[in-house]
């Protein structure tokens, strides 16, 4: 649906973006992930049309976004971080206008608004004048503003910023809800975001691309490995840390034991391995064969967040960095905290 | 062209949802309703006098009455026009809607009409109260009405020119009060231009007297239908769309 090869921005003093390439295929919901100053807003103004490409290649649908940009315009719905709303005029009203330069004819535009009143969840306001509107409700008539015309694409630049939890999770469901029938490219710093929302997820920094594959797969490529808890407990008295250790690692697939802790005569370790699957059978065996009681056994996930630091803080970087993206997430953790 | 005229129509939405045309249109209203007064006072009190010194020096409704008026409108309208344009593209810039308009299916050009022609026609409205006044004249006494529709035109097609140029620096900002004056002291130059013609007959004068709107406007007020005014006009409309266009397209190279 959307193929990008070697796009590149450069402005007087900077590069932007740089040489990105990727592909989204139809129906996926992809998170285009990044720190702040990355280069996600002026890689979705390329997309959108909104800002011309210094070199490469975006098409959108089959249609090149330098030499078929009203085709391009006409297949994508764009929510900018700001959603662009008159504030003067009332919900309908703005979405009617829309509608209209969009290209909807006077017959289907009145079935679509109400469409779109009640897909986004603004059908309460609908004469209400857009200034008046809470944060939330404008983010939500912003959507509404972008799938008025049923687009093929929808590219949403940061869609949570700035709401608060229950917003947030609001407006997640709703874009989850709109995957679909549209494909979604939306962009965030935040990273539970992407775990929770997109199938794919595209990392940039600095204008260049990190990484570009499924979550599930980024969270164990991160590694190159899987690792799972396992809670267990001698039949008798304490277990015994050390030689429980020493047993688990010499089960094949194993890589790594670490302990964890012991609480209530329950101790946890973790164990990395190659392959989870394979890996959990023997760990299992080992365990009861070796006359413990096996508590718990689950795979452990490794979040994106380990991921996104680890792919976007070069060496020589990567403190000052990683310090403002926990910054980031702590911010999120605080107002966002729902994951 | 369906594009233009949705855009002129959330336009002229726009101005009419928020006090800017109204107030507009009563500040003319009352400034000339001012200068009509005082006009058409004038014009009595001439003729009384004329009357009683016997005087047989015809008194001309349209030479003393409607031809000062009409060049008072356009007074007037360079005070306003900064007021109507100013907004057109820098309120875009401020509230990030100009992203869309970008982003969508429709033309700049589709755009830079739209916003123009709703300037246009609300700059018509207000041209529109004057002919209150004027009909009292073709009420009372027995004016020509040709030579007052060429004013009308030579208005329209004066006020099409700076309604450009303020259309085009309204795009080069995002503060609307920067754009308003901006557009206000164009105007004014473009005005007074012609001042130089007084006293100078060089060549760099009689350039600088073409260039002003105000040369362009002396035979409209007279009634006169001029090819070659008409083409000034055009053709600075023409170039202030022209520009506004070029400045919409550098806006996305350079932000």
């Amino acid at each position: 649906m959307i193929i990008v090869t070697e796009l590149t921005k450069r402005y007087a003093r900077n590069t932007a973006v740089d040489h990105i390439s990727f592909t989204v295929e139809k129906g996926q919901i992809v998170g285009f992930l990044g720190p702040n100053g990355a280069g996600k807003t002026t890689t979705m103004r390329m997309l959108t049309g909104f800002l011309p490409p210094t070199a490469g290649r975006a098409t959108v649908a089959g249609f090149d976004v330098l030499d078929k940009p009203l085709e391009v315009k006409r297949r994508i719905g764009y929510l900018p971080e700001t959603p662009p709303l008159y504030l003067e005029m009332r919900t309908t009203e703005y979405l009617e206008f829309v509608g209209r330069i969009k290209g909807l004819r006077t017959p289907e535009l009145a079935q679509r608004v109400n469409y779109v009143l009640d897909r986004c969840a603004v059908a309460d306001v609908r004469d209400k004048v857009i200034g008046k509107l809470s944060k939330g409700y404008r983010q939500r008539v912003g959507l509404a503003q972008a799938i008025i015309h049923n687009p093929d694409v929808l590219i949403l630049d940061e869609p949570t910023a700035g709401l608060d939890p229950k917003q947030i999770n609001e407006t997640r469901d709703l874009i989850r809800s709109l995957a679909g029938d549209h494909t979604i490219i939306l962009s965030t710093h935040i990273l539970p975001e992407v775990e929770q929302t997109c199938e794919q997820v595209i990392i940039i920094n600095k204008g260049k691309l990190v990484a570009t594959d499924s979550v599930s797969n980024l969270q164990s490529r991160a590694r190159g490995t899987s690792s799972v808890l396992v809670e267990i407990a001698a039949r008798a008295g304490a277990l015994d840390v050390e030689t429980a250790s020493r047993r688990l690692e010499k089960i094949p697939g194993v890589s790594r034991v670490v302990f964890k802790e012991t609480r209530d005569n329950l101790s946890t370790f973790e164990v990395e391995g190659k392959s989870d699957r394979a890996m959990r059978g023997e760990l299992a065996r080992a365990i009861v064969e070796s006359g413990w009681d096996l508590n718990e056994l689950r795979a452990a996930a490794v979040s994106l967040e380990e991921i996104f630091l680890e792919l976007t803080s070069s060496d020589e970087q990567k403190s000052s960095s990683a310090r403002a993206t926990e910054k980031e997430l702590e911010t999120v953790a605080t107002d966002g905290g729902q994951s | 062209m369906r594009n233009v005229w949705i855009i002129c129509r959330k336009e002229l939405r726009s101005y009419f949802a928020s006090p800017i045309a109204y107030l507009l249109l009563a500040l003319f209203a009352i400034v000339f309703g001012f200068f009509f007064w005082n006009v058409v006072g004038y014009f009595v009190y001439a003729g009384m006098e004329a009357q009683m010194r016997g005087s047989t020096f015809p008194l001309n409704v349209n030479e003393q009455v409607i031809r000062p008026l009409v060049s008072n409108v356009s007074v007037i309208g360079l005070f306003l026009i900064p007021m109507i344009t100013m907004r057109l593209f820098a309120e875009e810039k401020r509230n990030g809607t100009i992203e869309l308009l970008v982003t969508s299916p429709i033309r700049d050009s589709e755009v830079i009409l739209g916003k123009w022609l709703a300037a246009v026609v609300l700059y018509g409205g207000m041209l529109l109260l004057t002919a209150l006044n004027f009909s009292w004249l073709f009420r009372y006494g027995n004016p020509d009405w040709k030579p007052l529709l060429i004013a009308y035109l030579g208005l329209l097609l004066q006020a099409g020119a700076l309604l450009a140029i303020g259309t085009f620096i309204s795009t080069l900002t995002r503060n609307q009060i920067i754009a308003g004056a901006a557009t206000f002291a164009v105007c004014l130059l473009l005005w007074v231009l012609e001042w130089v013609s007084g006293y100078e007959t060089a060549t760099y004068a009689r350039v600088m007297a073409y260039l002003s709107v105000l040369t362009h406007f002396e035979s409209f007020a007279k009634g006169l239908l001029s090819i070659k005014d008409a083409v000034y006009y055009l053709s600075a409309i023409v170039l202030g769309l022209f520009l506004t266009a070029r400045s919409l397209e550098s806006l996305r190279w350079r932000s």
